[in-house]
């Protein structure tokens, strides 16, 4: 997991290694004679400074898919709206997503700004106690796009852990990009002093997205973060009109089911596709709260009441070990 | 740029290269991408496919060519065909990759790299048009791909939404990409547009209904049709079936057949 600068050749070794600054792909380098220094090896200051604001925040649940589009967003927003129906829990929702930021208008939130203080930025509230954060608030219309490149999104990924004013929080939730690239690196690598409690794997039934969640599960187990379970979203369509259920992504290959078996891990729950789950995010409302008693309320809140449940024994283990 | 650039190199033989760009991720980039060409193979055209989606590519499976040894020639990588008429050529990082649940963890310089590669090195030949399939977003691939391609021509982007606000959101945002980047938009495609019920008939708009047209409208771009939900199409895609071959009578078959009719018309009047 080295990192590699922008301007370095194309052979570096990556900063944080032994040979950097000494390796031949490094002679004429311009980072050469700091990373001979040995300064570069020395961890980022600000993993510290991360840890430490952390240690008011009591769970910290990262939101996977290698596949895009699979309800990353969607599951995230619904999860913090479960969450934050406690009203004796804080939660707080961070988007890393810093090319296509969706939170804002899931949760209700567009063309609302974040606002400075004396002990950082705040982030936008929901309801009292369901603090959000996303880019999306820094940009100032609903054209703008961020072109960034690597280095520039991992900035803004630290700002927003270390500098937002979260206060104490029971919960964060962190909604991520598709892939397996800098955003979830730099997350990873800035949490890793700070315990994440584990990932939440959201994936389709159909193996051209289960290949890509695959990819994703390798990338947890390279970066030692634990895998809370698999949710298997978008499972089957009933016609509102005959009740027939239709598979429109079908799992050919056995669906996340399958997958789980293979690789060991527990499967949290199968949403199904209702059209009022898209018009909710369109709308910025909870589906939970809008058609309580659909079967995909139903399975939205078994598969939090199982996230609580992992991050409650998180807790035990924790105490009992240390 | 231009047709006569002499120092066109690998891209010198091919006539249009159109990228498919979506800003939201799982729209049908991929599979758009895929039956654009098979649909455009259809019409006699030679075509070639250049997979950009280095976290997850997913033409490989699409078109069932499963995992062969890419080799090397005097003029670069030689591409991938699906049969043997040599009609529908393809590179795809996935070729490259050791074991097929690798991650390619990997940041934005490493990737320029290999995208540069990618456009400069893959033999494609004579091809009446390249389309390259892109990730999500607005980031360091689609930088390198145009920074890449633009030394050769780039004809324009095609852009894939779903009809949801979340998502026509993100494209908006994509838009403005294109515009900053100078590359021209060929038109906007809504795909997962409705869904027929088999058993009933009845239409549910699972994922909404109209939003790419009107997006269409409001940014001023051509809006090229909808594609509806059809677990036919899904399935023909998990199989790496030929679609437009084997299923003509669908819905979906139709829209592909008619979008694909209208880029042609567009690529050719440019």
């Amino acid at each position: 997991m080295s990192d590699v600068p922008s301007n370095a050749p194309e052979h570096c070794p990556g900063t944080s290694s032994e040979k950097a600054g000494k390796g031949s792909a490094c002679q004429g380098c311009p980072n050469q004679k700091l990373c001979a220094s040995g300064a570069t090896k020395a961890p980022d200051p600000a993993i510290a400074e991360i840890a430490e604001k952390m240690l008011t925040v009591k769970h910290k649940i990262l939101v996977l898919s290698g596949k895009g589009g699979v309800g990353k967003s969607t599951f995230s927003a619904h999860l913090a709206h479960a969450l934050a129906s406690d009203t004796t829990k804080e939660v707080a929702l961070l988007d890393v997503d810093i090319c296509g930021p969706s939170i804002p208008r899931i949760m209700g939130l567009e063309g609302e700004q974040v606002h400075q203080s004396g002990s950082g930025w705040s982030p936008v509230y929901v309801e009292e106690n369901l603090a959000v954060m996303s880019i999306g608030f820094l940009l100032s219309s609903p054209d703008d796009a961020v072109i960034w490149r690597g280095p520039k999104k991992n900035g803004m990924i630290k700002q927003f852990l270390r500098d937002v004013d979260w206060g104490d929080l029971d919960y964060l939730i962190v909604d991520t990009p598709p892939g397996t690239s800098d955003e979830h690196l730099s997350i990873v690598q800035y949490l890793s002093s700070a315990s994440i409690d584990g990932a939440v794997i959201i994936t389709t039934p159909q193996e051209v997205s289960l290949q890509d969640v695959r990819k994703e599960i390798r990338f947890c187990q390279k970066v030692k973060l634990p895998i809370i379970g698999v949710v298997e979203n978008m499972s089957g369509f009933v016609c509102p009109n005959c009740k027939n259920t239709s598979q429109i992504f079908p799992p050919t290959t056995g669906g996340a089911e399958r997958m789980c078996k293979e690789l060991g891990l527990p499967l949290l729950g199968k949403v199904p596709l209702d059209p009022r789950i898209g018009r909710s995010c369109d709308e910025g409302k909870s589906f939970l709260n809008e058609v309580p008693d659909s079967p995909a309320a139903q399975a939205y809140n078994s598969i939090v009441q199982s996230i609580q449940d992992f991050c409650s024994n998180h807790i035990t283990e924790e105490q009992s070990v240390g | 740029m231009g047709e006569n650039n002499t120092e066109g190199g690998n891209l010198a033989q091919v006539q249009h290269v159109v990228l498919v760009l979506s800003g939201k991720g799982g729209v049908g980039k991929s599979t758009l991408t895929t039956e654009l060409a098979l649909a455009l193979r259809h019409a006699g055209k030679k075509v070639g496919i250049l997979d950009v989606d280095l976290c997850g590519p997913s033409i490989p499976r699409m078109l069932s060519v499963g995992r062969p040894d890419v080799h090397q020639c005097d003029g670069g990588w030689v591409p991938v065909y699906t049969d043997a008429s040599k009609g529908l050529a393809l590179m795809s990082i996935g070729f490259l990759l050791e074991n097929p649940d690798d991650a390619v963890v990997w940041r934005g310089p490493k990737k320029n790299a290999l995208i540069g590669q990618f456009v400069s090195d893959v033999a494609w030949g004579e091809l009446d048009v390249l389309l390259v399939d892109t990730p999500p977003g607005t980031s360091d691939e689609h930088l390198a791909v145009v920074e890449n391609l633009r030394k050769h021509r780039v004809d324009g982007a095609v852009l894939v939404t779903t009809p949801q606000a979340v998502s026509t959101g993100d494209v908006r945002r994509e838009i403005t990409f294109c515009r900053k980047v100078g590359v021209p938009i060929l038109g906007i495609v809504e795909n997962m547009s409705g869904f027929v019920c088999p058993h009933c008939s009845e239409c549910s708009n699972i994922f909404s209904k109209g939003g790419g047209e009107e997006l269409a409208k409001i940014t001023g771009t051509p809006f090229l049709g909808c594609v509806p939900l059809d677990p036919l199409l899904s399935s023909s895609l998990e199989e790496g079936g030929d679609f437009m071959k084997t299923f003509p009578e669908s819905a979906a078959f139709n829209a592909i057949t008619n979008i694909c009719r209208t880029l042609l018309e567009t690529l050719q009047a440019a």
